[in-house]
């Protein structure tokens, strides 16, 4: 089976500095995967590469076969990748009703049940659907940039450290959220919180100083506790 | 009373017009980051477009009609070939539009003159009413009219339809417009060249307020159209209105109390509003 995304020796630089160094990763249809490693290794950057945000040097990427190496962000987007930015990338002036509005391509009879589907997941967005994005809390902002991914007919969804800032209790809603998003969607998470790495996702990838280091199942990663130590620093 | 109600009508026509510069470019510099030195000129080439065809037709809704098309033209041109090569190079774009200022502007001298020509007001529009002792000069009322239709279009552009979401969040989050599948190049050129028609505009409707059109009107319009921006804060809309209306009215009561003090009070009023709210009165936190 080909995998839907298919990162294959990514080599990408910011300004002056190489980032990526030689990543590579697969991800199949219908997988929840987990991109782990230490502040600094290049999970963000990866996923910026993807969305082709950062420049490719060299290596390939692939969705469904079809290359992405050199297309304009728009339409690595419009290629069926949803992208969930660490800083959630929320349109302060606009409301949560424009903020989602701006993310459909269509406004057909499945973009607006996808939008509901969204809303009843994150209740949250529905009491606030009227209300500029800027009064929103770290997690309603985090629903609603998850949200704005899901809209749309999607192969796949990046998500870049969902848990950052927030809150212990909002990070277990939004385990779950994601958990439920990934019987549906495949999904690329970028992580640090390794208990909702591990809630969500089935396979991990450990990327250090820009390179993929190791992969396996998320099970094989709960009992290799050296990895966790020298990769994770969570032991 | 009376010149407090002539000095009202002024001020807010003056306004009206320096709205139409400053509302395009606060909108090119808040959504594409371009420090847009062609606004001057392209305002210019609206004002003689303008000229040009009303002498020719006596028509002046054509003459305006023309001005705005042209210029529109001439703005998504600046922005294909010139412009859209130095995105996110300040200093590049500087140089680029101020080269293409001093360029069209010079074209400008090759086709009509560098002597200024006159124009007259469409007799429709060149009276004046007398109301309680005040003459109201119709042509000062069509420009607030005028400002105040364009003002809302904007205002339900921006607010009501998807281009003008697109717009606003294009504004503070680029990147992230293009994240979720949108061509933002696609509404830089038709931002740039929409902002363009709008100096158009207001060259065409400066020409007959003062009665001719000459080879520096732009670059003098441009450098209000660039005070209004510091003092509204770039990118907003609402500022641009705000800060036109402040200057027209502050411009019509120095210019009657003290008109030795008008170039000094502008640029004063920036120095102040940099120095204190570096971000304008209504500026928007801007992530690029």
């Amino acid at each position: 089976m080909n995998p839907l995304l298919k990162v294959e020796d990514l080599v990408s630089y910011i300004g002056l500095y190489t980032i990526l160094q030689g990543v590579s990763v697969e991800i199949n249809q219908g997988e929840a995967v987990a991109l782990l490693g230490r502040n600094g290794a290049g999970k963000t950057t990866l996923l910026k590469t993807i969305m082709g945000l950062v420049d490719t040097r060299s290596g390939l990427i692939k969705l469904d076969g079809e290359s992405l190496v050199g297309k304009p962000t728009y339409g690595i987007a419009k290629l069926g990748i949803g992208y969930v930015p660490e800083d959630y990338g929320v349109f302060d002036q606009l409301t949560v009703e424009e903020n989602i509005k701006i993310a459909m391509w269509k406004e057909d009879k499945p973009t607006l049940e996808k939008r509901d589907y969204v809303l009843d997941l994150f209740p949250d967005l529905k009491m606030a659907y009227k209300r500029l994005a800027k009064t929103l809390s770290g997690g309603q902002r985090q629903m609603l940039s998850i949200s704005r991914a899901l809209v749309n007919e999607n192969k796949i969804i990046l998500i870049d450290e969902p848990s950052k800032g927030l809150a212990p209790v909002i990070i277990e809603r939004l385990a779950q959220a994601l958990k439920e998003i990934s019987k549906t969607t495949t999904i690329l998470l970028v992580e640090q919180n390794f208990a909702l790495a591990c809630a969500v996702a089935e396979r991990y990838y450990m990327i250090d100083e820009g390179k993929t280091v190791d992969d396996g199942t998320i099970e094989e990663l709960k009992q290799n506790t050296e990895l966790q130590r020298k990769h994770l620093g969570v032991i | 009373m009376d010149i407090f109600v002539t000095l009202l009508i002024n001020g807010l026509a003056e306004g009206a017009l320096i709205f139409l510069m400053a509302s395009g470019l606060s909108i090119i510099l808040g959504l594409m980051g371009v420090v847009n030195f062609t606004h001057g000129t392209l305002f210019l080439w609206g004002g003689y477009i303008f000229v040009w065809i009303f002498t020719f037709t006596n028509s002046f809704i054509l003459g305006v009609l023309g001005a705005i098309i042209i210029v529109f033209a001439l703005g998504a041109f600046f922005e294909k070939f010139f412009v859209s090569r130095v995105y996110g190079n300040v200093p590049a774009q500087i140089l680029i539009t101020l080269g293409l200022q001093v360029i069209f502007t010079d074209l400008v001298r090759l086709f009509w003159g560098a002597t200024p020509i006159t124009v007259a007001r469409p007799s429709y529009l060149a009276g004046t009413w007398t109301i309680g002792g005040v003459t109201i000069v119709q042509y000062r009322i069509f420009l607030i009219v005028v400002g105040l239709l364009i003002a809302l279009g904007i205002h339900k552009l921006l607010s009501k339809t998807k281009i003008g979401m697109v717009i606003r969040a294009g504004v503070q989050r680029p990147d992230m417009v293009q994240a979720l599948g949108i061509n933002i190049k696609l509404y830089f050129t038709l931002v740039f060249a929409a902002g363009a028609a709008l100096a158009g505009l207001g060259g065409a409707l400066y020409a007959p307020l003062v009665g001719s059109i000459s080879s520096t009107a732009g670059l003098h319009n441009q450098v209000l159209a660039f005070i209004v921006v510091v003092i509204g804060g770039m990118g907003s809309f609402i500022g641009s209105a705000a800060g036109s209306l402040f200057l027209g009215l502050m411009g019509a009561a120095v210019a009657w109390y003290a008109p030795s003090l008008a170039v000094v009070a502008n640029v004063t009023l920036m120095a102040l509003v940099l120095a204190f709210k570096p971000d304008g009165l209504f500026g928007l936190a801007v992530k690029k």
